[in-house]
């Protein structure tokens, strides 16, 4: 299938694209960065833009820097960036870790970070990420710029608070403490393929107890979340398999999968025990990557 | 509406006129009349159209051809000097890492940008990589023969 014809608008300024924007918004207006999830849903006809801002020709908006206590993700940023470690620490080993799972090689040289926010696919790593780890959201129109937390951003399957005339200009991730752990694992029955699940967990290890523990899940419910009788089961105590162990099957209780022919919710609650297990597990294993 | 695109194909320049919608992989079959670039599933997820943009490697299905003006675009009509094969084409030949045929061209630009990257891949890195794009004929076995025997190659030129 081929797209159906729209309107190409190739702004210079984020100023220009804004107004761009606001003009088409009402005319099926979208914003285009890598399209890697677009342009498929385009030549399928499930969306059918009339216009397109593309925003790959904007001077910084690639942008990717550490802010007081912040790593600062860029519009324009690609996924193949986290195939290295961009910040120090246990953050820059979570990123390259979860790039590895998301999609392939050259999906990831064009696919943005940001994109895969707006995009909000269930399965997303990313969404996961911003979530477990609170996430904000800025958004830019002619209107003005919003900060939004990441558990106001996701509002179900593909479906963001960002509105038709706004721009997602950057995502800021609080950076981990010192003492923090960051793990994540992800089941899918082919390389680079949707996940099935996937576990995405944080604590800071003091005098060996783990503190301030978010234990997020993906790609189970319409959007990703945090479990918290899995982070109550942990919180406060030692990080041994039996705890490990008791958080991840807390987990997969609380989930509410979809009950599919291909994957039956009671397999689905089995990957979410692997996955958050072996998230713990990954956390806990201390080697952390030199920046180059 | 049909607008005037001018793409550097293979250090060629083609002036095409194509409607926004028109991907870089139908530009580029169509419109330039360079057919080596195969259309398989069209959603980026067989990699038959993989192409390199400006050194990196990507599914030509998924870019619009108004979007690649003014970038290097290297497809497997570009790979060969002459009669010489490039020494990855070579590779897939002496390794028997084609089959049909089909799933190759993808294969190629894909392997080539990553063994002519300044730091080329580790193996793990090799077969992620690698796993992008799909053979039918169940070849991936020799077509990873062929893509290490050519990193050896290359950098030994």
């Amino acid at each position: 299938m081929k797209p159906v014809a729209f309107e190409y608008h190739s702004p210079h300024s984020l100023d220009e694209a804004l107004a761009t924007l606001a003009r088409v918004a009402p005319l099926e207006g979208r914003v285009i960065a890598g399209g890697q999830s677009l342009v498929p849903a385009m030549a399928f006809r499930l969306v059918r833009p009339g216009h397109l801002v593309d925003i790959n020709g904007i001077a910084g908006l690639d942008h990717l820097r550490v802010e007081a206590d912040e790593l600062v993700i860029g519009a324009c940023v690609r996924h193949a960036i986290f195939h290295r470690p961009v910040v120090a620490g246990v953050l820059g080993r979570a990123l390259t870790d979860i790039a590895a799972h998301v999609a392939h090689y050259p999906i990831r040289m064009r696919g943005t970070f940001c994109g895969s926010l707006a995009q909000a696919d269930p399965a997303s790593e990313w969404c996961l990420l911003a979530m477990t780890l609170g996430a904000r959201m800025i958004v830019r129109s002619v209107r003005g710029e919003r900060s939004i937390p990441a558990h106001a951003f996701f509002q179900g399957v593909m479906s963001t608070d960002i509105q038709p005339d706004e721009l997602l200009t950057e995502v800021r991730i609080p950076l981990p403490h010192a003492q923090a752990r960051i793990g994540f694992d992800e089941f899918s029955r082919r390389r680079g393929d949707f996940a099935l699940a996937m576990a995405l967990v944080q604590f800071d290890l003091l005098d060996g107890r783990m503190k301030a523990v978010r234990v997020g899940v993906g790609a189970v419910e319409a959007t990703a979340r945090r479990i918290e009788a899995a982070e109550q089961t942990l919180e406060g105590g030692m990080p041994t398999m039996d705890r490990f162990q008791a958080a991840a099957r807390a987990a997969a209780q609380a989930v509410d999968p979809s009950d599919q022919p291909q994957v039956p919710a009671v397999y689905r609650r089995e990957l979410v025990e692997s996955c958050v297990r072996r998230a713990l597990e990954r956390a806990l294993s201390a080697t952390l990557p030199k920046l180059p | 509406m049909k607008q005037p695109i001018t793409l550097q194909v293979n250090q060629n320049t083609y002036d095409i006129e194509a409607e926004p919608r028109r991907t870089l992989a139908d530009a580029l079959r169509e419109d330039c009349g360079l057919t080596g670039t195969h259309l398989g599933c069209e959603h980026g997820v067989c990699g038959a159209c993989t192409v390199i943009v400006d050194g990196d490697p990507m599914r030509a299905c998924l870019m619009f051809a108004v979007q690649a003006e003014g970038r290097a675009i290297r497809t497997v009509e570009g790979l060969a000097a002459g009669a010489t094969l490039h020494p990855l084409q070579q590779a897939f030949i002496d390794h028997h890492a084609l089959q049909c045929g089909f799933c190759t061209a993808g294969f190629l630009m894909l392997a080539t940008s990553l063994i002519e990257r300044a730091d080329p891949p580790d193996d793990q890195e090799l077969l992620d990589a690698l796993s992008s794009n799909l053979c039918r004929c169940t070849g991936y076995k020799n077509i990873v023969n062929a893509v290490r025997a050519a990193s050896v190659a290359l950098r030994q030129r």
